[in-house]
This record gives structure tokens, sequence and C-alpha cells, in this order.
């Protein structure tokens, strides 16, 4: 009981850890320097610090190789949990402690912007090559404030062995295709338990025609799009295949159950990103886009992910040229897409590589119908309020007064 | 004695009969100051380089002390507590102040950072690249102190510095790429010197190059020393009257007394800067009528929680120390060890265990014990609440069981003995000799406990996150909240939106809280030692 274990981050300057990549490749696509930058820069002394997460250190500490081989330059990655990266960035860079650059999401954007902490960034020469919904995800009142990289979405990832490879139309086709094949359960999603996830059921929810904010122009606005009729329907829905109805949503099943379940084949269908997909090993799956439960497109959150720079960073010349030049490439797109396969936000990088080519081409066509996860910096409160009200539904809390309160309830918080 | 020796002697060289040397303890101490005003002058060198006065000030005052401390001669009982003090200051004193002062202002999301930050973000969000701009090759380069750009365009080498827009320039030469190799009157600086000088190279990303005289057309500007963009910026700061002005609205952007650029037309800036707001955020705590139902109901569950906790596996805990001290008992050691097992693992890895065992449909809770029973222990608020305390008992009672076996082994036989011969029962010598003896040592852990427990956010974090929600409350609070989750969840903190200034007067609040309890409890137990 008294026992505390600082799981926090670990520093890690790995650069020793990996063999280093072919240096002669990334030369040749670095940007047209002058004559005379062509004999080997000399940056020696000065020191860019990176945060990244786990899973990207290796292709970041891969970049990180062949720009201090080349600029005699000192680059230090420092892994964090990805989850602990944007509350500490927001605190450490006003003391001057922060990183240079750091990895994260773009629904961040919002809270990093208020918090004064991310500095603007320009994506060198080749900006075409970035597919044109990273960039505007990272983009803030028409600013670019992060270089992108990966795209994720989620999808149907269906057992090819229950119910074959066909995607079905809508809910109704794809619970009486489980059935069919005779699965213990035709239909499995993850509610984080009791916490509830309106992350994993939002293309259910958009079938609906109900947004979490009512989008003009493709951007939202701070109005919750999640009331009247639209909301109410889907609320019903949630009700009607819940635990007090057909059982097919339940609050007992995690992010772990729901891959074990599906793992050991009870499951037929499920909805799930990219990141599971190395949980599935003891079964044959192919990945679709979700299937319509309200008769609209069933479009998910599309999350981007990229490089921030800091607003304090003491040497934003060398960290603008290591991410232009060093991982604005086709090579380091490459190695950061093998080391951690997500849809890639770069053109031509290819997905051969990937343990799962056929699912992320699955992926991607569900990431196609998507819409862009919100950055606004209250997203925060609105999952809290959210998640609570699906969570409570499921367990058979009336469904339209329940959302409607959770609506009002939301208005109000993100008023005051 | 020792004025009869000095009588019988008579020498004048008294003190020199007295030096026996500096002697091995000398030389250990000399030693170990060296060792500590090394360590001390390297911190105060480290917080002069990264300009933290504060810090500075704090180090000499520190390292002055300790040597005046160790060297003088007055000083006997300072030597032994200094260290002491030293962390006493650091740790407790400096922390509880800091949340004190963090306590009386806004400082959280929105409210970031300083104001010179604040205005910094807000001119590097306000500066946009001319639509359409292209991106030139560029040279950077200097006359003397001063930095300038030079870039190609149409087809003339044109340069400029801050203070001199763009301007063709005679005789000026540009390699095939299209970047000027030399301008006359200007010496042209490599990437490869840029680079090399941070402080350069922080003057080439803050040098702006006008593009005309008129500072609507923009400037140019550069963020990897090799290229250039014209980039326009509408705000303007003065630093006299502290005020942002949009040049192209006219807008007037002051900050109010909450840290935020308002506009003369109502509308803010989004990057705003911490001030101080006094006591807002502890009025903030107690007033807020959203929160005032829900939070009552949350403390009366802290205090029942942390007193049920202690209570239960207290009394678990002494029955099996009771019982595992009999002597008949074979194997204690082994099933003593077997015992402390929960205690030793992580807490947050138990909890996660048992919500995993709790799940109404996987968990093995209901099909072991309850023959497959849908029954809902972590999303029905009773259950929850039931399933909290008995989760923590398993997690505490090893503790317990160690404190009291520990104890009961150092009771005065003699006692017991005396009860015995007297002819008082099993029943009555515990009630009256074992009990009240191990209440005078037990009592003060029992308190500590509470304190403990009363913010034990791991448990109720990892096994039910504060859930089932509240139903009729419109805040994101649930039935298993206490306190410090509670306080977890209104600043924000999980969800990125924090508001650390509420957060730590509300920390304040619940401190102030379990000291009374603390110091009243305490105040009962000097009744226990009369017993003794």
């Amino acid at each position: 009981m008294r026992h505390k274990i600082g799981f926090g981050a670990a520093l890690a300057t790995s650069a020793l850890l990996l063999t280093a990549c072919s240096g002669g490749t990334t030369e040749e696509s670095s940007s047209p320097s002058p004559s005379e930058t062509e004999t080997a820069i000399d940056a020696s002394g000065v020191e860019l610090t990176v945060w990244v997460d786990e899973n990207r250190e290796p292709a970041v500490a891969a970049a990180a190789e062949t720009f201090m081989d080349e600029t005699g330059a000192t680059v230090t990655l420092v892994q964090k949990n990805f989850e602990d990266i944007r509350a500490d960035f927001l605190a450490q860079v006003p003391t001057g402690e922060g990183p240079d650059i750091t990895i994260g999401a773009h629904d961040w954007l919002g809270a990093l912007i208020e918090g004064g902490v991310v500095n603007t960034v320009d994506l060198g020469d080749n900006a075409a090559s970035f597919a044109q919904v990273g960039v505007d995800a990272m983009s803030y009142d028409g600013q670019l404030y992060g270089m992108p990289y990966a795209l994720e979405a989620i999808a149907l990832v269906q057992n090819t062995d229950l119910v074959g490879s066909d995607a079905p139309a809508t809910w109704d086709d794809m619970i009486q295709m489980g059935v069919d094949a005779g699965a213990e359960r035709p239909f499995c999603i993850n509610t984080n338990g009791e916490t509830g996830d309106g992350y994993t059921m939002y293309p259910f929810q958009t079938s609906f025609g109900a947004p979490v904010f009512v989008q003009e122009g493709g951007s939202y606005t701070s109005e919750v799009g999640m009331g009247g009729e639209a909301g109410t329907a889907f609320a019903q829905f949630l009700a009607d295949n819940g635990e007090a109805g057909a059982g097919y949503l339940s609050t007992t099943i995690d992010y772990d159950t729901n891959n074990q379940l599906f793992n050991s084949g009870e499951c037929a269908f499920t909805v799930q990103g990219p990141w599971a997909l190395g949980s599935y090993t003891d079964v044959n799956f192919t990945v679709n886009p979700v299937p319509s439960a309200g008769g609209e497109a069933a479009s998910p959150f599309v999350g981007v992910q990229g490089f921030y720079v800091s607003s304090q960073s003491a040497n934003a010349l060398l960290a603008n040229i290591f991410l232009t030049d060093y991982i604005a490439t086709p090579e380091a797109m490459q190695a950061l897409y093998d080391a951690d396969p997500r849809l890639p936000a770069f053109e031509g990088v290819s997905t051969e590589s990937a343990a799962y080519p056929d699912a992320i081409a699955g992926f991607q066509a569900s990431a196609e119908q998507g819409v862009p996860m919100p950055s606004i910096p209250e997203m925060g409160s609105v999952w809290d309020f959210w998640n609570a009200a699906e969570s409570a539904i499921i367990k058979g809390a009336d469904p339209a007064s329940t959302w409607d309160k959770m609506v009002t309830d939301l208005t109000a918080a993100l008023a005051g | 004695m020792s004025t009869e020796t000095s009588t019988q002697v008579q020498k004048p060289e008294a003190p020199a009969r007295n030096w026996r040397g500096l002697g091995w303890g000398f030389l250990v101490k000399l030693l170990l100051m060296m060792l500590v005003n090394a360590l001390g002058v390297a911190a105060i060198m480290a917080a002069w380089n990264v300009e933290q006065w504060t810090i500075l000030a704090v180090s000499v005052v520190f390292l002055i002390a300790a040597d005046w401390v160790y060297f003088a001669k007055r000083t006997l009982p300072l030597k032994y507590i200094f260290p002491g003090l030293v962390f006493l200051l650091i740790f407790q004193v400096f922390t509880m102040g800091y949340t004190a002062y963090v306590a009386t202002t806004n400082y959280g999301a929105g409210h970031n950072v300083n104001m010179q930050q604040a205005v910094d973000a807000a001119l590097i969000q306000d500066e946009r690249r001319v639509d359409g701009s292209p991106s030139y090759p560029l040279s950077v380069v200097k006359d003397g102190d001063t930095l300038g750009m030079a870039v190609v365009i149409d087809d003339v080498v044109q340069v400029g510095s801050e203070d001199q827009p763009l301007a063709p320039v005679d005789g000026g030469v540009a390699d095939g790429a299209g970047r000027p190799t030399e301008v006359p009157g200007w010496e042209v600086v490599t990437v490869n010197d840029l680079l090399s000088d941070p402080e350069l190279a922080q003057s080439v990303t803050d040098l702006r190059v006008p593009v005309s005289d008129e500072a609507d057309d923009g400037s140019l500007r550069t963020r990897d020393g090799s290229s250039a963009s014209i980039y326009r910026s509408s705000l303007v700061w003065d630093p006299e009257t502290t005020t942002l002005t949009n040049t192209d609205t006219g807008v007037v952007y002051t900050p109010d007394e909450y840290g935020t650029f308002v506009g003369t037309d109502g509308s803010s800036l989004p990057v705003g800067f911490y001030v101080n707001i006094g006591f807002e955020n502890f009025v903030k705590a107690v007033t807020d009528e959203d929160y005032a139902g829900p939070l009552l109901k949350i403390t009366a569950w802290t205090f029942a929680f942390a007193f049920l906790t202690v209570a239960t596996s207290f009394l678990l805990g002494l029955l099996f120390a009771l019982i595992f001290n009999d002597d008949r008992i074979k194997g204690k050691k082994v099933l003593r060890t077997l015992f402390i097992l929960p205690y030793a693992f992580p807490a947050f890895m138990s909890a996660l265990l048992w919500r995993g065992m709790l799940n109404p449909e996987f968990g093995i809770i209901n099909e072991w014990f309850f023959f497959g029973a849908n029954i809902n222990w972590l999303g029905d608020p009773w259950l929850a609440k039931f399933s909290i305390l008995f989760v923590n008992l398993w997690l505490s009672y090893p503790y317990w069981f160690l404190v009291c076996t520990g104890a009961l082994q150092s009771l005065p036989g003699e006692t017991t003995e005396a009860a015995k011969i007297d002819g008082a029962g099993r029943w009555r010598m515990f009630r009256s000799i074992t009990f009240p003896l191990l209440m005078v040592s037990t009592a003060p852990l029992a308190i500590a406990s509470f304190a403990f427990n009363f913010n034990n956010f791991t448990i109720i974090y990892m096994l039910t996150n504060g859930g089932p929600r509240f139903a009729d409350a419109s805040v994101p609070l649930g039935h298993t909240d206490i306190l410090i989750s509670a306080i977890y969840q209104i600043s924000g903190i999980a969800g990125g939106r924090a508001d650390y200034g509420l957060a730590s007067a509300l920390s304040i609040v619940v401190f102030v809280v379990v000291g009374i309890v603390s110091a009243i409890a305490f105040r009962q137990t000097r009744k226990l030692e009369e017993i003794q």
C-alpha cells in the first residue's frame, strides 16, 4: 500500500541501439544546399532534444543518426509515454526545460496553441507530398503548426473464417452475417469497460447524422451537434443493442477483453484501429469500412500524428532543418512507417513492408470516409460527458433523457 | 578537577597542550565539506548558466550556511540538525509554499506561460506566410554586426536588413540554383557558420527583412537559413502600454485581470498568461453550485472510505496476527511470508487485476463464487463502494498483520503472566491487557494510515476511476470518487484542460482537513499512553 513505482519517462539516447540506416540515400534527398555546405556542416556542440514515444523511437533515431553524421549536431531522443507528452510539453516548454521538437497528435493542437507552447512550421521542399487531410488537421485557424506523418482511423475487422471477407453494408447485415456464421457473438466493441468509449462508437453515431460538433465548411464550430432527433435515434440504437436490449454492446468489454474475444474466434466482427492488429495472431481477418447503422455514411474519427516545434526552442533553425531535410524525406517517412505501421501521410510511402498490407488498405478506405477529430482545447471535457452517457445508456439508462442531459451539460460546460 | 590540574602544572602554553593535531575526524570532515562545496559551487554555476536567480540565491545561502555551521565552534547542535533542516526546507516547506502560490494564480490551460511568452506566442501565431509566396533560395549576409538577407528576385540579386527594405544590389552574383554567392558590401554567411553558432542562428531566425517600404507587403523570413519566404504579421506589441494592436483591423488587445488579451471589439486572443487572482480559487472551490451537492457526498464517502479501510484492515490484520502468534502453529515463518504477498505487489497492479476479476461477465469472481451470476460489482453505486473497500482490505491487511505481529511480540510477558495468575480468561486478557497495550503502539500508525487512505488516489483511479457516475449531477464525478480523485477530475488534468490553480487550492483545503482530523486523533491517542 505504500509502494510507488515511477513508471514515467525513461531516458534513452538510443542512437547506438540501431545500426545506422544507409546514409547515402538520405543525402541525395536533402534539400539543395549551397555548394560550400556540401562539405560537412559543423554544428557540433549544438544539441536538439526530441521527445518520442516508444514505438517511433527507432525510426526517429535512424533519421537523427543521419542528421548527426551530416551536421555534427547532437540529437537527444527522450522516450516518453505518448499519453504524457501533451501535459509535459505544456508544462515544460515555458520553463525552458522542454524539447525542441516533440511527436504528438493533432487533437492536442488547440491546447498547445492556447498554452502558447507551439511554433509554426513550414513543410519545406517536399510540402506537396503531404496528404492534404494531414496538413489540414495540423493547421489551426489557417496556420500550420505541425508536420504530419501518419493518419489513423478505426475500421471494421472481421473474422474471414466465420463471415468471409465481404463487407457488410449495414449494421443489420453485419449482425445477420455473424448470427448465420454461428459465432458466439456476432459483434463486439470496446466500451473501455464502465468508462464508455465515444471514439470507437463514433462511426455508428455519424451514421445517424449526429456529429460531435456542427461542421461548417469542413471545420468544426463549437456548437454541440449531437442533440436533436439524430442524437436521440443514436441513443435509442445504443439502448436497443445494449445490455437491456440485444446485448451486442456491453460495458463489460474493455480493450484487452475485446481483443481476446476476437482473437479467440468468439466474435465475428469488431471495430478497432491498426494498433490492435498485433493481438489478432490466431485468426484470419480482413479490414473493411464500418457499416452504417443509421443510414448515413459511418465516418470514424481520423487522427493525425506529427511533429511539433517548441515556441521556446533556442535552436529553431536547426530544428526546422531536422524536420524539413531529415524527416520530410521519402526515406525517413518510410522508416517511420516500417517502425510503427500507421497510415502514412506522405506520398510514396510503400505499405508493403507492414505485417498486414491488406489490412492497411482497409484502414485507408475507412479513413477516406472519416472526419478529422476536433482539435479544440475543450475536447477533454467533451469525452468526459460523452463517454459516460454512452456507458450509462448501454447499461440500461433511459436513452433519450440521458442523452439530452449529456448534451445540455456539455453545452453548459463548454460555455462556462 | 581540571582547575586543579592547571594550577598544578601552571604552564602558560595551556592551549598547546590541548592541541592534538588535526586528526582523522577533521580530515574526513574537510573532505566531506570539500565535496559539499564542490556540489554547491556546481549548482550555483548551473543556476547562473540557466539564469535561475532564485535557485542561485538559495544555493549560495545554503552553501554559506553549511560552511559556517560545520567550521564554526559554537554551532554544535546545528551540526546535527542542519542536513535535516535543509531537506525540510527544500522538500516540505518549498513544496507547500509553491502549492500555496499556485493556488493564488490562474495557472492552467490558456494561462500556461508568463506575459512575455504569451506575447511571443501570439506574435508567432499571427505571422502568416503570404499566399503564393515562393520559397527563395537564400544567402544570409552580414556587414559588421548588421545581419541581412540576399535573394534573387526578378533575376536581380536583392539585399536588405532589418532596417533597410530589400533593394537590388549592383554586381551581385548568384549560382545556378538562384542563390546569391557574392553580394558587394556584404559578407556571405554560410549555412555552416550559421549552424555552428547558435546565437547567430537565433538572430537569423528572428530576422525579418521588409520587402518594401510598405509594411503591408510583408517581410522575408527564413526558418532553415537556406531559403526564405515572405511573411506578414498584423499584430504589433507595445511593451509600454502592454497592448497588442492589430494593424489590419485596428483592434487593440489589452490584458484583463485574468491575463487574457481582450480586444476592443470584445474578441480575445487564444493565448493568455498566468496572473495572481488572490483567493478566487478558494472561493470557487467552496461556492460553485454545480459541485456543492456532489462534493458533499464525496466528502462523506471519503471519510467513510478512509475510516472503514483502516478499521477493517486493522481488525483483520490483528485477528490473523493473534492466531499466527500462537506457539502451536507450525511453519509460522512461511505462512507469515505468504501473508505479506498482497502488500508486496504494487497497489496499482493489484487494483487493475481486481478490476478484471470483478468484471461481471468475464471476471472469475462471478464465475467461481457466484455461479456465473451477472453481478455488476463496479457498476452499482453500493457494490462499487463495497468492492473498493474489499480490494483495499485485501491490499492493506498484511500491513496490519505485520505491525500487530511485531507489537504482540514486544508485549511484556510479565503482565500477561500476572493476569493469568489472577485468573483472567483469554477474552478478558485480550480486552484488558493485550488490546490496550497494542493500541499504544499502533494508534499513531492507524492515524497515519487514515491520512494516507484519505488521499488514496491509486486504488480509486485504477479500480473504478470514480464511477459509476452520479446520474443526477451535471459534473463528471461519480459515487466512488474521493476528494483527491474529484480534485483530479474537477481541475481537468485528466482531460488535458488543466486548472492547476484550482487544483492547488482544493489540495490545500484537503490538506487542512486531513491535518485537523489527524491533530484531533493524535490528541486522543495520548489518553491511551496513560495506560502504560
